[in-house]
């Protein structure tokens, strides 16, 4: 299995782009950041494999700085500025960065380009060292603490058809290496297959080699408590 | 265009505009020198001396170490970084707190600043995104990175001008101000309300499917003008 993982891990930078892509609401959902996490790093990891889905991402923050630039104006503290310049000093160079740093890539060389860096950040060890469980299937489940939304690694055996489950919202499914077929559709690498809980599908893996996918499903829980927040009167642009 | 409540700002304007002239002058000439020889660049960059001159503070950040540059975008952005943390279900104080943790950042990532790829204000609201994320929501925002082997690198790398997103900026403003309000609301609770489709659909009391449609109505118009750049 491990030589296996190694002989096909070269597949990074020659692949041609990918012909399946999320949807143009879930790059706006990206875009904005109010993505759950788990599909977020579906998203991120297709990006990673995608460069026209990178620009349209990049054209949707242009949006978000226009917003921002044309929202109006509240009042900051009068402190604050002069707090902040006495921050300036001391400022160590990493201060704000931009979210908790992930698990760091102890063994870059190491590194199996078959999974982008968004996605290779959660796995818990490297992927041709994973212990799969299950047989014509192999599924590992990631973020697991997410119990609203079901993340897992699939591995699919050639020619074996994916488990069909339900699930109230929406499924994506991106291939990180070899293809399936499903209605019609061929997916391979960096391809993104959606589905949302009707649709009633049975993806088949290519023959020749194992299909190794990144799966998301489920919804945000609808909201119960904290929906208060979402009238504060600051919420009507 | 930088002015402001805040008083650092008005006093170095004058200063600021004949950075920004330079700055300007800086990049049509690298334009010019990047360009195939059919665009037509000096007519339309006039009216846009506000996002040059805040480029111009923020190189000014970054090599001098400049505070008074510094104060004026504070003066610009801390007001409009409140109201979006604050739409986005932070109170006052942590408003205030984020507000002051993005500006830090501006200080000290705004060597890492490029104005040849995108403008100030789209670079400060991806700082505020990400600490809105990581702060309000706690979570990791995961993103792509240039440097990992498995990036697949556009063919043709983006050859925007500075000339073409100014053009790009202002054909996104009126086309945004043009849309009718149904459109525009939830792309605003998107960006500014922290809420996914799901929730937009709950918060407008609507099917999620019309919310959908009027999301796909808007981005249809927005699409030509945030594209005119391939």
């Amino acid at each position: 299995m491990m030589e296996l993982a190694h002989s096909s891990g070269h597949i990074g930078p020659q692949v041609t782009e990918p012909s399946h892509h999320p949807s143009e609401d879930m790059l706006l959902e990206y875009a904005s950041g109010s993505m759950a996490e788990p599909m977020a790093v579906l998203i991120a990891t297709h990006l990673a494999l995608c460069p026209s889905c990178r620009q349209q991402v990049a054209d949707l923050e242009v949006l978000g700085g226009q917003m921002l630039e044309k929202t109006e104006e509240v009042e900051v503290g009068d402190d604050l500025l002069a707090r902040l310049m006495s921050e300036l000093d001391g400022a160590p160079e990493a201060a704000g960065s931009p979210s908790r740093s992930p698990q760091t890539d102890a063994s870059t060389i190491d590194v199996d380009v078959s999974v982008p860096k968004p996605l290779r950040d959660y796995l818990p060890q490297p992927l041709h060292t994973l212990d799969w469980k299950g047989r014509g299937v192999a599924q590992i489940n990631l973020l697991a603490e997410r119990d609203d939304y079901q993340s897992r690694l699939l591995k699919i055996r050639p020619e074996t058809v994916m488990p069909s489950h339900t699930h109230d919202g929406m499924e994506a499914t991106l291939v990180l290496r070899g293809a399936f077929t499903d209605r019609g559709q061929r997916y391979a690498r960096g391809d993104v297959a959606l589905a949302d809980g009707s649709v009633d599908h049975s993806p088949v893996a290519e023959a020749g080699e194992d299909c190794i996918c990144f799966a998301v499903n489920g919804g945000p829980i609808r909201l119960t408590g904290p929906i208060g927040r979402l009238f504060n009167p600051f919420v009507n642009l | 265009m930088l002015h402001s409540r805040t008083e650092p700002g008005d006093r170095s304007i004058g200063r600021m505009a004949g950075a920004a002239l330079k700055v300007r002058a800086a990049l049509v000439q690298s334009d010019r020198m990047s360009d195939t020889g059919s665009m037509a660049v000096a007519p339309q960059i006039g009216d846009d001396d506000d996002r040059l001159m805040k480029a111009a503070l923020l190189a000014s950040v970054a090599k001098n170490r400049d505070r008074k540059a510094f104060a004026d975008l504070f003066g610009f952005y801390a007001p409009r970084l409140k109201s979006f943390f604050l739409r986005n279900g932070a109170d006052w104080q942590a408003a205030e707190d984020l507000v002051q943790e993005v500006m830090l950042s501006i200080w000290n990532k705004a060597d890492q600043f490029d104005p040849q790829k995108a403008s100030v204000g789209t670079w400060v609201f991806t700082i505020a995104r990400n600490r809105r994320i990581d702060a309000l929501r706690r979570e990791r925002r995961p993103e792509p990175d240039a440097d990992d082997p498995a990036f697949v690198p556009a063919a043709e790398p983006a050859a925007d001008t500075f000339v073409e997103r100014t053009q790009q900026r202002r054909e996104v403003q009126r086309v945004l101000a043009e849309l009718p309000p149904e459109q525009a609301e939830p792309i605003k609770l998107a960006f500014f309300g922290d809420l996914s489709h799901s929730m937009i659909a709950e918060k407008l009391d609507l099917p999620l499917g019309t919310v959908k449609a009027r999301i796909r109505l808007a981005m249809a118009k927005l699409r030509p003008a945030l594209g005119a750049l391939k």
